[in-house]
């Protein structure tokens, strides 16, 4: 082929490394300011679950018995006593408390998440991709566990087997899931049709490669914008069964746990019980909500 | 005067690596009961030149130069009077008419409700005004099937519906962008057939936007060649398709394979098209002309160099060959 | 010489189920391929037009067991690809291989060239190392006209005649023995439609690939076929070598898609005669009695309705029991 001297210079442009579509999504996101603040209150609350131990003066275990008795007095935010969040009902560190409440409910909604994107994805592009009877059976199933209150199973799960923080993660994965199912296959059976996957099948390649190969990846967009959705609803989720009181256990704690205490002490006048925690549970959701929304414009611009 | 006259109209676009000129100095006019083709390939720019002349742009888009209609500037101008003139004097036809149709709402309703609003015909005349304009776009059994919705007919039916539609202010001007393109051939023989008879009939001007040229050599008077958002030669018809001289048109008319010749030969344009984000510097032809040389670097004007003819090249054919 | 492949009586349905139907309704039917039968030898190729819903796209699909077909299919004279289960049918797989239609939809966005090219050759050459493939893969993309330094871009960075070159490349790159080209460049501006004609031709006579080329453009098929095919309504129209069928078509049909062609040549265009047809294409649900054609055939006649007229099997094929140039007085002009 006779090349210009035109041509020239743009093949000289094309070697080495492509943009990718990621990398195009990514440039998109970090131009949008509303999901930068967002990752920024995201950083500043992982940075706190993961470091803020090691500014504490107090352990989230011990009883400061000066301030025992005297709560209201006495147990406020204050830098000399070392309560920065000053203490809880029975003069723990709230501080501290907050550290390991957030740590807990950042790990109840990673895990919620990760199990929801993982079943639910291979799950709902399995279903989608096969179409027909496999495909109304596994999701008349997903209907049938839907209509069922999950609410009422987690909680009876919880009563059954104890509370623990291992029936937690697994009760929360097992209702986040099906949701995702649902998004997935309908977005697997758009794929499905363009033709590049019939090209795939057309040249002889297998069904389970299909699925890994042309469908995920292209799905990756849409489960990464409904996976920064799951987190905060996985830690609502957690929060309303802590406010039950059926949650994490004592002494662990999680931000539902503490928001619970709190609002039950408000009365006596103790309002850092409540503010803080509560300030945290609220940064975290905002965080989130703002990248999932920055995602979804970066990965899907035409969208807009 | 022109019923239409465009004077250096720009088209730019904000785009993610910075703006993107669709459309470059583009000027041209068009007589009243005229036809007008504008042929080109995607990306040449001749859609949103008609999107512009429309006030239709995408939001991110940003017009220059002046676009006159019956001598009143329209480029720019208040959605009001844009709205008045889209609806009793401009109307436009699409590729996909299912775009234009709301598909929730019976033929009849969709063709009454302009005629009601804009003209203030009562109800009964209007829809009588619709069903003679659905007689004259022949679809069979007008009366009956105006009742129906736009799904409920083929794609060629729905395009006679949409030519109807545009026809029902009588407009003196219609622009038909890439009318037929979704169309089997033998419907885009009957619609283009139609539409012929119908400019004939209601005398209105007609710019017909496509990349087909054999659909241009059976409808326009005159014709005008995009490349890269800008007009490469224009001229009336059959001059231009007997000897065209920029080597786009050539190598165009050279590209396309026909079906009445023994062999039906097609030569390629090597290269491929401009990438509209970083045009060549200079003729945007450039890269892919056989013919170009150093002083293609600049710009050549739109010169006249024949009766209604105009090119802009340095390099025209006539002179390489002579 | 034998053929290629062989094509016996070929149909494939749909089941149509409709909206709140008990899963043990009885479907109805969609007739997309009718009793559709050729020939092709090596290296030859065979264009196959039709209007849109004509069932050319469901034959090519038809054909490698893409959707379910019946009739007979043999490859080579030895084995009937459609007896075959999809276990046993995947070699072949890599004999037969297809260009479609859409340049960009057909390849995965997420994919590099690369990878994209190599597919084929992962699937069925596993035991080839991934050096071997990338040398193959980078020779490949030479042979279509593409830089081999593009290996690691990917495919929304290139133009629409480029991607089509990239999907060349992938059918090619595991040698197959007959190409499939469904549309290759109906979605192709004009001046890059003539580039890849000239390399799918280019590419044939060096490979001594057979091909079926699928198109609704006449003028496109003219230039690359050795014999054509007109579908109307999933059956066989008129079958004859390309000279035969262009310079002398007999079915009423091939006639209207002929002359509703249009000319680049503006005295040409306006002087030609076209042959009226009137109406829709009627829908494959169901079809018109006798004759497919006859609702929209300028020709028909009383006895079109009671015969379905058969191809035969002659050199030139025509399915009409009226066929015949069309005179003078039963055109209308055209513009």
């Amino acid at each position: 082929m006779v090349m210009t001297s035109e041509q020239r210079v743009e093949a000289s442009e094309l070697a080495g490394k492509g943009r990718s579509p990621w990398a195009d999504a990514r440039r998109r996101f970090f131009r949008n300011k509303a999901a930068l603040m967002g990752l920024v209150i995201l950083g500043f609350v992982v940075a706190f679950a993961l470091f803020g131990n090691s500014l504490a003066q107090w352990s989230n275990e011990e009883l400061d018995y000066n301030v025992m008795g005297q709560i209201v007095e006495l147990g406020g935010p204050s830098f000399e006593s070392g309560h920065y969040f000053g203490t809880d009902d029975l003069g723990r560190d709230l501080f501290a408390r907050t550290v390991q409440g957030t740590q807990i409910s950042l790990a109840v909604g990673l895990v919620g998440a990760l199990i929801a994107c993982v079943v639910g994805t291979l799950y709902g592009a399995v279903a989608g991709y096969f179409g027909g009877r496999t495909d109304s059976i596994m999701m008349r199933l997903v209907d049938i566990f839907m209509a069922v209150p999950y609410m009422f199973v987690l909680i009876l799960l919880l009563v059954m087997y104890g509370r623990s923080i291992t029936i937690l993660f697994a009760g929360v994965g097992l209702i986040s899931w099906m949701e995702m199912a649902r998004i997935v296959r309908g977005q697997t059976l758009t794929i499905k049709g363009r033709e590049f996957v019939e090209a795939a099948r057309a040249t002889g390649v297998s069904a389970p490669v299909i699925i890994l190969r042309h469908i995920v990846p292209n799905l990756l967009g849409v489960i990464a914008v409904y996976a920064t959705l799951l987190v905060p609803l996985m830690i609502l989720t957690e929060s309303f069964i802590s406010f039950l009181g059926l949650g994490i256990q004592e002494p662990l704690t999680s931000l539902g746990a503490l928001i619970s205490e709190g609002a039950g002490t408000i009365a006596y006048g103790t309002t850092w019980q409540l503010g803080f925690p509560l300030l945290f549970f609220c940064l975290t959701l905002f965080g989130l909500f703002f990248i999932g929304d920055g995602l979804r414009d970066a990965l899907d611009p035409k969208d807009r | 005067m022109s019923l239409l006259e465009i004077d250096k109209l720009k088209v730019t676009f904000e785009g993610d690596d910075g703006p993107v000129h669709a459309v470059n100095d583009l000027s041209l006019s068009i007589n009243r009961g005229e036809t007008l083709g504008i042929v080109g390939e995607s990306g040449s720019g001749k859609s949103q030149t008609a999107f512009s002349i429309m006030g239709l742009l995408a939001p991110n888009g940003r017009t220059g130069g002046s676009v006159r209609f019956d001598g009143q500037e329209i480029l720019g101008a208040k959605p009001k009077v844009l709205n008045k003139i889209r609806a009793e004097r401009i109307a436009m036809i699409f590729q996909d008419p299912m775009t234009s149709l709301n598909p929730y709402m019976r033929i009849a309703d969709q063709m009454t409700e302009v005629l009601t609003l804009h003209h203030g015909l009562s109800k009964r005349a209007a829809l009588a005004e619709s069903v003679r304009m659905l007689d004259a776009v022949k679809i069979p059994a007008a009366k009956e099937r105006i009742r129906l919705f736009p799904h409920e007919f083929s794609g060629g039916m729905r395009q006679r519906v949409m030519i109807a539609m545009s026809l029902l202010c009588k407009p003196d001007l219609l622009i038909a962008d890439e009318p037929t393109t979704a169309l089997d051939v033998t419907v885009q023989a009957q619609i283009m057939d139609l539409l012929g008879d119908l400019q004939q009939d209601f005398g209105m001007a007609t710019i017909l936007i496509t990349h087909d040229l054999g659909v241009v050599a059976g409808f326009c008077e005159r014709v005008l060649v995009m490349y890269g958002g800008r007009v490469m030669e224009q001229g009336p018809t059959e001059p231009l398709f007997a000897e065209p001289t920029h080597p786009y048109t050539r190598g165009l008319l050279a590209a396309v394979p026909r079906v009445d010749d023994e062999d039906a030969t097609m030569k390629a344009i090597p290269g491929n098209p401009p990438n509209m984000a970083a045009p060549p510097q200079g003729c945007p032809f450039r890269p892919r002309c056989t013919y170009a040389g150093e002083d293609c670097r600049v710009m050549p004007p739109l010169a006249p160099f024949a009766a209604g003819r105009a090119r802009a090249c340095h390099r025209p054919i006539a002179e390489v060959t002579a | 010489m034998s053929p290629l492949l062989s094509v016996c009586d070929l149909h494939v349905r749909f089941p149509i189920t409709r909206a709140g139907d008990m899963p043990w309704t009885k479907p109805r039917y969609l007739h997309a391929v009718n009793g559709v039968s050729f020939d092709l030898e090596p290296g030859k190729t065979l264009g196959v037009v039709g209007e849109s819903g004509c069932g050319k796209s469901t034959l090519a699909r038809g054909l490698i067991q893409m959707v379910p077909a019946t009739g007979q299919v043999n490859w080579r004279g030895e084995t009937d690809l459609l007896s075959l289960s999809p276990r046993q049918m995947k070699p072949y797989r890599s004999e037969i291989q297809m260009v479609f239609q859409d340049p960009l939809a057909s390849l995965n966005p997420r994919m590099t060239l690369g990878q994209i090219i190599a597919e084929p050759l992962r699937t069925h050459r596993p035991d080839v190392s991934a050096k071997e493939r990338r040398a193959r893969v980078a020779q490949m993309m030479e042979r279509v006209g593409l830089l081999p330094q593009m290996i690691n871009r990917y495919p929304h960075e290139f133009s629409g005649g480029q991607c089509q070159r990239i999907g060349i490349a992938r059918a090619l790159i595991v040698e197959p023995k007959l190409l499939i080209c469904d549309e290759p460049v109906s979605a192709l501006d004009v001046s890059i439609q003539a580039q890849v004609i000239e390399l799918l031709k280019e590419l044939q006579r060096d490979l001594g690939l057979a091909m079926i080329f699928i198109a609704h453009d006449l003028s496109v098929v003219k230039n690359i076929s050795d014999e054509v095919m007109v579908l109307y309504l999933g059956r066989i129209m008129e079958k004859a070598p390309k000279a035969e069928l262009y310079d002398n078509p007999q079915h009423p049909y091939t006639q209207a898609l002929l002359s509703a062609v249009p000319i680049p040549d503006p005295v040409a265009e306006r002087a030609k005669k076209i042959v009226p047809m009137t109406g829709d294409m009627p829908s494959p649900m169901n079809p018109p009695s006798g004759c497919v054609f006859r609702g929209r055939c300028p020709r028909a006649q009383a006895d079109c309705a009671e015969v379905i007229p058969e191809a035969g099997s002659d050199e030139h094929q025509v399915a009409c029991i009226h066929p015949g140039p069309m005179r003078e007085k039963e055109m209308t002009a055209g513009n």
